[in-house]
């Protein structure tokens, strides 16, 4: 029990190399199933233990922070690795059938290796209390997702995997060196020493260089508007199991990083006090929710259009960030949980609709309801909690967000935000006009509903939107408290 | 009849929910039971009743009665039953249910004790509206259907911002008089204006009606804009600019109603002008006045609902709504003619028919309170409706030259319906007390005295002999196939141009920075990796502009810690 910290990591870690050893078919699959559901319950019960009883630090190896890396595991990163390990127990399911189709015989075993480390990677980087440590999960995740994305069936996989290794390489690399120079002048990697000593160090310009550099890094990797650029592409062409994996985790996992920077290493005075960050993070995210927004509602690929909106969803969390309020922080945390969620059952719904008719192009959706009744539904209740729709759980987090903005009085972000709604409304609209009022062509006839083991895991998302839009005293509770925690205001 | 704590819009959204998956007569009993049995249930409930529910962190009140709530409880009931049985003969589900959803939502929302429930049943009304356009299944109705969504979304959306703003600053949500002191206010006043079809915001409203079904049409006229007036009765009473804006709504729209030629826009737009009456009812605020709007309201959903299922049934015999295609109908349909003009008897607000009981408490609240240039304007709103809808419709519809269509009488159900709605006209007018007996506010009032009644019909004699002489003489405007640009080119064409010509700056300026950051990383790495088939916002970007934006971040980040610490 003890050891769940790192046997959550570990676990995963290990069946990587067993996955790609065994022979291509079910196997690997099943084996990627079986972790995934092992590491659900892990972090259950982690999350439980941890709003019992408090922070849980764990000792890797014995060696006692802060010269050994220690695993912390708070209210925030508990939430955040049920997050990451709900979305792969649903997502992993849902990969056997898609990835039978989508991805070539020879390389299935190969696929669960890599998707595999990016879970660990996703997961590590969330559980581990040491930020150089971070880094390294971070490459592993990283590393593991371009090769992900290159399987993806369209050449131009191939393309956006290269943008991605480019880009997400700059990104860590600016991460390396911010935290190169926090090393040279505290002489510690773990973040909670570091939280200690950098109060004491806030004139000098190393911390303020070093800031800029980790602040950037994590701004590239979270895809915030206009570093968003490589996030279109990589999700567009990348296997459906995977968009849907990596929408739902990968941003969410950097916005927790940024977070976790921010409020925890340098704190919230200096970060969004002494550092003009929060103009900067506001005046982007504003301009980028509208940009990518407008940008969604042009696309011809359904698949894309939720990139774009994904890039405008994680504008609102950036908002939330800069708020700096507990209000702001709720909703930004809330609204990680909840786009999780909505990402997740909208890409999987997509990837239920080109394991029938082999495409995601909207233009070819037309129709499709008549056929695929419960797909488009799932993808039209997945687009009502996108836009904010009451008793969904995109109506929680504008909720909050429009809560927290008017606290601070910035009546203009709400008035921002709700256009925005307004802009979505346009896009997921799009998408549904075309499917459910097209005449269906005829060579679409006999396209049928996609399977159970498709629409299982999509309805189990969608039921979860549902569910989260009603009763908030989980999601909007634990956010509320691991803000609280952040921001210093509760014990 | 069952718990009086059961909400009163449960057994319409049951009946929904039973509609989808019924057939033939089972659902025809289940579609004709909801109303009438919730109605019946609504005669034997005392205001007072409350229920209290606990969600999130609100203290919500679903479900409230009291007077000025249960006399539209009664009206959307008798409203669904007239609708329910006027497209009993049509076979699609989904007109059925979205029909029940719509009269459901509406009366949740009447009896809304907060405005977050409100606002829910606010965004229910909306939404499932806008399947009754797009019940028509044309091209013409998809485009107007989601045009007719975006106001509906958009008042839902002032309504929210503007009741959480409200909540902050007044700790309550509860739904009661708001007033415009504060901007929140301001903004909930804005979301009702929507719905209720106030100047510049009323063009949903005569663009979704005409191109609804026959029977979705019918549905559409009575729920929407009658709880918009409930919610500025409850949230409003006695602002002042709402006397002002009611009486641009009574007057403008006459002249686009005189020259429009599709019939159901016509009546859209005498809608807006019967709306106007009822909002200086409200911006009045005096207990005779908010008696006239709401009876008003009432009367105008029996009288307009009349006139819209008529049109309607014209429509479906005929296959035409335009008052150039028809004419001479009276020989054919000699029924639905009567039945017409007693509809437009009321709306014209002829003593004995119901329009004229409740026009003329308004009327009278405004003389009272020394509103006389008001009065006036509201006069010649009363005679320009005369015109356009007592005379107008009936006149094109079913007399002035004979168009050679040669038809049945409609269905029997819609004549069942249209004959129920002109009996209550008739009943109301003839024994006024029916109704008064239901208002929300006490006042002794008596609308059948000398001066009201002579005013009244000089009022109509003389615009009768107008129109008889501008007619004979030719001068009245003849109906032509033409296109009214009303203020909806604003939200068309005008704000569509204007977005694009800053889309284009806008590109333009980003397009001139990416060429001066190509320049400067003198080679980008990769070549523009271009879809052509995707437009220009939507285009991929090169990996070296990329790398310039993280450049520039960087940049900015570090100038702005350095700038920092020059400071501290």
């Amino acid at each position: 029990m003890e050891h769940f910290p790192a046997l959550m990591i570990v676990l995963p870690l290990l069946a990587a190399p067993v996955a790609a050893a065994l022979p291509n078919g079910r196997l690997p699959w099943l084996l990627t199933t079986a972790v995934s559901w092992g590491v659900l319950a892990m972090a259950c019960f982690l999350l439980a233990t941890v709003l019992g009883t408090g922070p849980i630090s764990y000792e890797m190896g014995g060696w006692a922070p802060p010269w050994g890396i220690e695993f912390r595991i708070d209210t925030l990163n508990a939430f955040v690795l049920l997050i990451v390990a709900g979305i792969g127990a649903v997502v992993t399911p849902f990969a056997g059938p898609s990835a039978r189709a989508e991805i070539p015989q020879r390389l299935q075993s190969l696929f669960y290796c890599l998707f595999l480390l990016t879970y660990t990677g996703l997961l590590g980087i969330t559980a581990t209390g040491d930020i150089f440590n971070m880094f390294v999960f971070l490459e592993i995740s990283s590393l593991s997702s371009y090769a992900l994305i290159a399987l993806g069936r369209d050449r131009r996989a191939l393309t956006a995997a290269y943008q991605y290794l480019i880009m997400g390489t700059i990104g860590a690399t600016f991460f390396l060196i911010g935290v190169g120079l926090l090393y040279s002048v505290t002489g510690t990697l773990n973040i909670a020493d570091l939280a200690e000593r950098l109060p004491a160090l806030e004139e000098a310009r190393v911390v303020h260089t070093a800031f800029a550099f980790l602040v950037a890094g994590i701004a590239l990797k979270l895809a915030l508007f206009p570093l968003h650029l490589w996030l279109p592409n990589a999700y567009t062409y990348a296997p459906s199991a995977v968009s849907a994996f990596i929408a739902a985790t990968a941003t969410k996992v950097a916005v927790y990083v940024m977070i976790r920077v921010l409020f925890t290493v340098f704190g919230v005075e200096f970060s969004l006090g002494e550092m003009p960050l929060q103009p900067i993070l506001v005046v982007l995210s504003v301009i980028g929710v509208v940009v990518t927004s407008l940008m969604a509602i042009n696309q011809l690929d359904a698949k894309r259009l939720l990139a774009y909106s994904s890039v405008a969803q994680l504008g609102y969390m950036a908002i939330g960030i800069a708020f700096g309020t507990t209000l702001g922080l709720t909703a930004a945390i809330t609204h990680v949980f909840n786009h999780a969620l909505m990402k997740g059952a909208l890409f999987l719904a997509l990837g239920a609709v080109a394991y029938r008719i082999g495409s995601t192009r909207i233009h070819d959706m037309a129709g499709l309801a008549k056929v695929m009744p419960w797909t488009i539904l799932a993808f039209a209740i997945g687009g009502l909690s996108l836009v904010g729709v009451p008793l969904t759980a995109g109506f929680i987090s504008k909720w909050y967000l429009i809560s927290a903005a008017l606290e601070q009085g910035w009546w203009w972000l709400a008035v921002i935000m709700l256009i925005t709604s307004l802009f979505a409304v346009m896009y997921v609209w799009k998408v549904i006009e075309v499917a459910w009022f097209r005449d269906l062509p005829e060579s679409r006839a006999d396209v049928r509903e996609a399977p159970l083991s498709l629409l299982v895991p999509v309805w189990v998302l969608v039921a979860a939107n549902v569910w989260f839009g009603i009763d908030t005293r989980f999601s909007a509770g634990v956010a509320a408290r691991a803000a609280e925690a952040l921001l210093g205001v509760a014990p | 009849m069952w718990s009086p704590d059961v909400p009163a819009f449960v057994p319409l959204y049951c009946a929904a929910l039973l509609a989808l998956f019924t057939r033939g007569w089972l659902r025809v009993a289940i579609m004709l039971a909801a109303p009438i049995l919730g109605g019946l249930h609504l005669l034997g409930i005392e205001p007072g009743v409350s229920v209290q529910l606990q969600l999130l962190t609100f203290d919500l009140e679903p479900y409230r009665v009291d007077r000025l709530s249960l006399l539209f409880g009664y009206l959307f009931h008798i409203a669904a039953l007239i609708g329910v049985i006027y497209a009993l003969h049509v076979k699609d589900t989904m007109q059925h249910v979205a029909a029940l959803l719509y009269a459901g939502s509406a009366v949740g929302a009447v009896f809304a004790g907060d405005l977050v429930t409100l606002f829910m049943f606010w965004e229910a009304m909306g939404l499932s509206s806008a399947f009754l356009i797009w019940a028509s299944r044309d091209e013409r109705s998809v485009g107007t259907g989601i045009r007719y969504l975006m106001f509906q979304v958009v008042s839902g959306l002032l309504l929210l911002v503007g009741l959480m703003w409200h909540a902050q600053a007044t700790g309550s949500i509860a739904f009661n008089q708001i007033g415009t002191e504060s901007t929140a206010g301001w903004l909930i006043l804005l979301a009702f204006g929507v719905k209720a079809g106030f100047p510049f915001l009323h063009n949903w409203l005569t663009d979704g009606y005409p191109a609804s079904t026959p029977t979705g049409t019918v549905f559409l006229c009575m729920f929407t804009t009658k709880a918009a007036v409930y919610a500025l009765a409850r949230g409003f009473p006695g602002t002042e600019a709402l006397i002002y804006v009611g009486m641009t709504m009574a007057c403008f729209p006459i002249f686009f109603a005189v020259i429009e030629n599709d019939l159901r826009r016509v009546l859209a737009y005498s809608m807006i002008n019967q709306l106007g009456f009822m909002v200086v009812g409200v911006g009045i605020g005096t207990a005779l006045a908010l008696n006239g709007a709401v009876a008003h309201a009432f009367n105008d959903v029996l009288f307009k609902g009349l006139l819209m299922m008529a049109m309607g049934a014209v429509l479906l015999m005929t296959g035409r709504m335009n008052g150039s295609d028809l004419g001479g109908l009276y020989k054919s349909m000699p029924i639905t003619a009567t039945l017409c003009c007693i509809g437009a008897a009321s709306i014209s607000a002829f003593p004995l028919f119901n329009g004229f009981v409740s026009k003329s408490m308004v009327m009278s609240a405004l003389m009272y309170e020394g509103y006389e240039y008001v009065w006036l304007a509201m006069l010649f709103a009363s005679a320009g409706v005369f015109h356009h809808a007592g005379i107008k419709i009936p006149y094109f519809a079913f007399f002035a030259h004979d168009s050679g269509i040669r038809t049945t009488e409609p269905p029997v159900n819609m004549l069942i319906a249209m004959g129920i709605a002109a009996v209550a006209c008739i009943a109301i007018g003839s024994f006024p007390s029916l109704l008064y007996n239901l208002l929300p506010y006490d006042y002794e009032y008596s609308p059948y005295d000398m001066t009201h009644v002579l005013t009244q019909l000089q009022l109509l004699f003389f615009s009768a002999l107008a129109f008889v002489w501008l007619n004979m003489r030719g001068m009245y405007p003849p109906e032509l196939r033409s296109t009214n640009i009303d203020i909806e080119w604003l939200w068309r064409k005008g704000l569509p141009r204007l977005g694009r010509g800053v889309v284009a700056a806008c590109r333009a300026v980003s397009g001139s920075l990416g060429t001066a950051g190509s320049a400067m990383l003198k080679q980008p790495i990769f070549k523009a990796t271009r879809n052509n088939l995707q437009m220009a916002l939507a285009r991929n970007w090169p990996t070296g502009s990329m790398v310039m934006w993280v450049g520039v971040f960087l940049a900015v980040m570090l100038v702005a810690g350095i700038l920092s610490t020059r400071l501290s």
